[in-house]
C-alpha cells in the first residue's frame, strides 16, 4: 500500500508518524521538555566524564573512601526515590482532576526533596570544615561540581514546585497549568535518573 | 562597589582601541539618532523587538551575523597586515598582547557570532515556512534565545571599550586560561558571553528538533520533509547533544578562575588535556552546526535552479544522518600531538577519513542534480559552484591532516589554518550567502540585484583563494599560526599575496553592501507578486512574499516531496479555501528583558560586581516568574479577519 492510499483509508497510521499535522500543544510541550532533559543529561555526563578522569587525583588529600558516609547517602537516596513517588502520585492525582490529594503529594515530595538537600549539606559543610573542600584536590572539585550541580537542580525543583503548587491554589487544574506540572514531574524523575549514577558512580565505587 | 572594574579599564594610553572605539561609538550613535529623529522606535519595539515570528527572528539573526562579520573582518585584515609588515627588522603597528587579543576576537566572533547567527537565522526563517507551520513549538523561547545570542555579542564587543579581551585563542587551552597566566578579566570576556549566548543556542536546539519532529503539515511524513529541513533536524540534534558539553567544560575552567578549584589547573591534580578533549567533543560536531545547515540550502539551490528534484533524496537524507553521528566520533582529531598512542590516533585517522565518504556522495548528489538540469546561473548557483570546487578542496586538505604523522608535522601551522578557512568559508559562508540570496525575496518582497550579487560571489571567490592558498605553502615551509612578528623574510612575499587576497574579500563585503543597497533602491522594480520567484519546489514558495504572520492561512496539505512543485503540476488548490479562526502567538517583550539582565549580570560576573550579580540573577528569575504566571499567551485571528487579510495581500503564491 502507497502512502498515499495509507493517507486516505487510515489517517491514525499516518499520524504516529507524524502525516496527521502538528501534534497538539500538550505533546508539544512535554516533548520540547524531554528533549531538553536530555541536554541536561549531557550537561551531566561531562561532569561524570571530569569526575571520572579526576576521582584519582586527591593531591594528598583525603580520599572518597575516607569522606564519604555511605548510611547517610543510602538515607538521602531514599528520600528522593520516594520523593520521586509521590511526585508521581502527585501528578496522577492532578490528571485526575483531585486538587486536594496534589497538594498532600507535593508537600510530602517537598519535605522528601528538602530532607534530601538538608543531608546533602550537612555532608558538604562537614567535608569542608574538615578542611576537604572543592579547591582542596582535583578529585574533591569533580565531586562538588557533580554533586553540586545536582543539589542546585534539586533546589530549583523544589522552588519550582512551590510555584506550581501557588499556581495550583489560584488557578486550579487548568490545561495550562496541568502541562507546566508535567514538565515539573519529568524534571524531577529527571534528577532521580541522575541521582542514580551519582550514587552508584561517586558513592558505592568511591568509598571502596 | 564596582569590584575590579576602574577608570584603568579603559586603554586611554592606545591609541589603536581609541580610535576603534571612535568610529564604532559614532556609527552606533548615528543609527541611535536616525531612529530617534524618525522616529522608528515604537515600530521597532513593536514589530521587531518584541516579535516572536520565526521570519523576523530569522531575519534578526542573520542581520547580528552580517554585522558581526565586519566585527571579525576588521580583526582578520588586521592580523594580515601585521603578518605582511612585520618582518626581520619591523615590528608592525600590533604589539603582542593586543595581536593576541585580536586572534583570539577574530575565531570567537567568527564562529559563535557570525558562522553560528547566519544558519540559525535561516533555519529560523524557512523550516517553518518549508514545513507548512505558522511558528516554531515555541516561538517565546525563540525570541530568548536571540536576545541571549545578542547578549554574548554585546558583552564580547564590550571588551573593546572596557577593559581587554582573552589572549587565549578562541579555544582558550588551560593552562594558559587559567587564573595563574590569565590573571585579568580577559578570559572572563571570553567565557561568561559564550556562556550566556550557548543557553541561547541550547534553547533553539530544543525548539527546532521538536518543531521538526512535533509540527509539521498534514501529510509531511518524514521523508517528504526539505532537504534544509532534514539538515537543519541534524544540525539541532547535535546542538542539544554538544553545547551542553560546552556548559560543562567552561563552568569547570570559571569554577577553577572564581572558586579556585582544580579542574586543569597545573597544581593538585588538575588536567588540562581534559579541557581539550571535552573542548572538541563539542568543538567538531559543532563544525556540522554549522556546514550541515549550509549543506542544506545548497540541496535547495541545487534543486531549484536546475528545474529537477534532488537527485538520491534518501541517500542524502542517510549522508546527512550519517554525518550527524559520525560527527561525534573524530574529536581527537584536533590534538594527536597530545600523545594518545598510536592506537587511539589511529582509530580517530580513520573515522576522520571515514566522514568524508558521506560528504563525497552529497557532493555528488549535487553534480547529478546539476547533470542535464536547466540550470538558471543566478548568484545562489555561482555559490554551489564556488562550493563545490573550494569544498572538495578543502575536504582533501582536511583528510590529509586526518593522517596523524602528517598532522605531527602541520599540527598548528598556517597550513591547518588554510584547512579550516578553507572549508568554513568555502561550505558555511558561501552556503549563509547563498541561502540569504535564495530566501531574501521570499523575506522582503523583493529580489536582490543579481550583478553586484554576482560581484560579491567573484570576489569572495579569488579573494578566498589568494588569501589561504599561500598559507598552505607557508604551512609546508613552517610556518606556525598566531605569530606576531615574522622572523623568515622568505614568507613576506606569500603574506602579501595573502594581504591581497583578504583586500578583494572585502571588496566583495562592499559589494554585499551595494547589492543591498541598490535593491533597496530599486525595490519597486524588482517586486515578487507571485510568492515564487525562483519557480521553487517546497513549501515557502507556496505563500505570498513576504508571507503573513500566519504564513499559511490554510495549512497546505502535502502528499509528495517537493510538495509546492507537485500543487503546481497537479494544479493549485481553489482560490478561496474555507478560512479557520486559528490562535497565533503573542509578541511579547520576554526574550528582550532577561537579555537585558543576562547583559548586566554578564558584565558584572566578569568584573566580580557581586551586589550587581545578584540584582540581575534575581530580576531574570522574576521575569520568568510572572511569565510563567500568565495564560494568555495567544491571540486569536477570526475567519472574517484572515479572510480580510488574506484578500489585501498581493500574490498567493500562485504561478505568474
Amino acid at each position: 500500500m502507497t502512502v498515499a492510499t495509507i493517507d486516505a483509508v487510515r489517517p491514525e497510521l499516518v499520524r504516529g508518524r507524524g502525516g496527521g499535522g502538528p501534534a497538539s500543544t500538550r505533546t508539544v510541550v512535554a516533548y520540547g521538555f524531554w528533549i531538553f532533559l536530555l541536554s541536561d543529561f549531557i550537561l551531566f555526563s561531562g561532569l561524570f566524564a571530569a569526575y571520572a578522569v579526576l576521582s584519582d587525583q586527591t593531591a594528598g588529600g583525603p580520599t572518597g573512601a575516607e569522606l564519604f558516609n555511605l548510611r547517610n547517602v543510602f538515607i538521602e537516596t531514599m528520600c528522593l526515590l520516594f520523593s520521586s513517588y509521590t511526585c508521581g502520585l502527585g501528578a496522577l492525582s492532578a490528571e485526575r482532576r483531585q486538587p486536594g490529594r496534589f497538594l498532600i503529594f507535593a508537600a510530602l515530595s517537598f519535605v522528601l526533596g528538602a530532607a534530601f538537600l538538608v543531608i546533602e549539606s550537612t555532608e558538604f559543610a562537614a567535608m569542608v570544615g574538615k578542611g576537604a573542600g572543592p579547591s582542596r584536590s582535583a578529585f574533591l572539585s569533580g565531586f562538588f561540581t557533580l554533586v553540586g550541580t545536582h543539589g542546585v537542580h534539586v533546589t530549583g525543583g523544589l522552588l519550582w514546585l512551590i510555584y506550581m503548587v501557588a499556581q495550583v491554589v489560584a488557578k486550579g487544574l487548568r490545561p495550562h497549568v496541568l502541562r507546566r506540572l508535567l514538565c515539573w514531574s519529568l524534571f524531577w524523575h529527571a534528577l532521580d535518573i541522575v541521582w542514580v549514577g551519582v550514587f552508584t558512580l561517586v558513592y558505592l565505587m568511591g568509598a571502596r | 562597589m564596582l569590584g575590579r572594574l576602574s577608570w584603568a579599564a579603559i586603554p586611554l594610553d592606545q591609541p589603536l582601541p581609541l580610535y576603534a572605539m571612535g568610529v564604532v561609538g559614532v556609527v552606533i550613535l548615528i543609527v541611535l539618532g536616525i531612529v530617534t529623529v524618525k522616529g522608528w522606535w515604537p515600530y521597532l519595539w513593536r514589530e521587531w523587538i518584541t516579535s516572536v515570528d520565526h521570519k523576523r527572528i530569522g531575519v534578526m539573526y542573520v542581520i547580528l551575523g552580517l554585522v558581526m562579520l565586519l566585527r571579525g573582518y576588521s580583526d582578520a585584515i588586521m592580523m594580515r597586515t601585521q603578518q605582511a609588515i612585520a618582518v626581520g627588522d619591523a615590528q608592525g603597528y600590533l604589539p603582542p598582547d593586543h595581536y593576541d587579543q585580536i586572534f583570539s576576537a577574530h575565531g570567537t566572533i567568527m564562529i559563535f557570532f557570525v558562522a553560528m547567527p547566519l544558519v540559525i537565522g535561516l533555519m529560523n526563517f524557512a523550516v517553518p515556512l518549508q514545513l507548512g507551520v505558522r511558528d516554531v513549538a515555541f516561538p517565546t523561547l525563540n525570541s530568548v534565545s536571540f536576545w541571549l545570542t545578542a547578549t554574548g555579542a554585546l558583552l564580547v564587543n564590550v571588551s573593546l571599550v572596557i577593559g581587554s579581551f582573552s589572549r587565549a585563542s578562541w579555544w582558550g587551552y588551560p593552562p594558559l586560561s587559567e587564573l595563574a597566566f590569565s590573571p585579568d578579566e580577559g578570559v572572563d570576556y571570553y567565557l561568561w558571553p559564550l556562556q550566556i549566548s550557548g543557553i541561547g543556542t541550547l534553547l533553539t536546539g530544543v525548539n527546532f528538533v521538536t518543531t521538526i519532529l512535533k509540527l509539521r503539515a498534514p501529510g509531511m511524513l518524514y521523508f517528504r520533509m526539505p532537504v534544509f529541513c532534514w539538515t537543519a533536524l541534524a544540525a539541532n540534534m547535535l546542538i542539544v547533544a554538544a553545547f551542553p558539553v560546552l556548559t560543562a567544560t567552561f563552568a569547570m575552567l570559571l569554577l577553577d578562575r572564581y572558586l579556585g578549584m582544580h579542574f586543569f589547573t597545573n597544581e593538585a591534580g588538575g588536567n588540562q588535556m581534559m579541557y581539550a578533549n571535552l573542548f572538541w567533543a563539542w568543538g567538531h560536531p559543532e563544525v556540522y552546526i554549522l556546514v550541515l545547515p549550509a549543506f542544506g540550502v545548497f540541496s535547495e539551490v541545487a534543486a531549484t535552479f536546475s528545474g529537477k528534484g534532488l537527485f538520491s533524496y534518501r541517500s542524502m537524507v542517510l549522508a546527512t544522518l550519517g554525518i550527524c553521528i559520525l560527527s561525534f566520533m573524530v574529536w581527537l582529531h584536533h590534538f594527536f600531538t597530545m600523545g594518545a598512542g598510536a592506537d587511539v590516533n589511529s582509530v580517530f585517522g580513520i573515522m576522520s577519513s571515514i566522514i568524508a565518504v558521506p560528504t563525497g556522495a552529497k557532493i555528488f548528489n549535487w553534480l547529478f542534480t546539476l547533470f542535464r538540469g536547466r540550470i538558471v546561473f543566478t548568484t545562489p548557483i555561482l555559490f554551489l559552484i564556488g562550493f563545490m570546487i573550494t569544498f572538495v578542496l578543502g575536504g582533501l586538505t582536511g583528510v590529509l591532516l586526518a593522517v596523524p604523522p602528517v598532522d605531527f608535522v602541520l599540527h598548528n601551522s598556517a597550513f591547518l589554518v588554510a584547512h579550516f578557512h578553507h572549508v568554513i568559508i568555502g561550505g558555511v559562508v558561501f552556503g549563509a550567502l547563498a541561502g540569504i540570496n535564495y530566501w531574501f525575496p521570499k523575506a522582503f518582497g523583493f529580489t536582490l540585484d543579481e550583478r553586484w550579487g554576482k560581484a560579491s560571489f567573484w570576489c569572495w571567490l579569488i579573494g578566498f583563494y589568494l588569501a589561504f592558498m599561500p598559507l598552505y605553502v607557508l604551512g609546508l615551509m613552517g610556518m606556525t599560526r598566531r605569530l606576531q612578528h615574522i622572523a623568515d623574510p622568505s614568507w613576506q612575499p606569500l603574506l602579501l599575496v595573502a594581504e591581497l587576497g583578504a583586500i578583494v574579500v572585502f571588496l566583495g563585503i562592499l559589494c554585499q553592501i551595494a547589492q543591498l543597497y541598490v535593491s533597496i533602491r530599486t525595490r519597486e522594480h524588482r517586486r515578487d507578486l507571485t510568492g515564487d520567484p525562483w519557480n521553487g519546489r517546497t513549501l515557502e514558495w507556496a505563500t505570498s512574499s513576504p508571507p503573513p504572520a500566519y504564513n499559511f492561512a490554510v495549512l497546505p496539505s502535502v502528499e509528495t516531496i517537493d510538495a509546492f512543485w507537485n500543487m503546481k503540476q497537479r494544479g493549485l488548490p481553489p482560490d478561496e479555501p474555507a478560512y479557520q479562526a486559528i490562535e497565533m502567538p503573542r509578541s511579547t517583550p520576554i526574550g528582550f528583558i532577561i537579555a537585558f539582565f543576562a547583559t548586566v549580570t554578564g558584565f558584572s560576573l566578569i568584573w566580580h560586581i557581586w551586589w550587581i550579580v545578584i540584582l540581575g540573577l534575581l530580576a531574570a528569575a522574576i521575569t520568568v516568574l510572572v511569565f510563567g504566571w500568565s495564560e494568555n499567551r495567544e491571540h486569536e485571528i477570526s475567519a472574517n479577519e484572515m479572510a480580510r487579510i488574506e484578500q489585501a495581500r498581493p500574490g498567493l503564491g500562485r504561478p505568474a
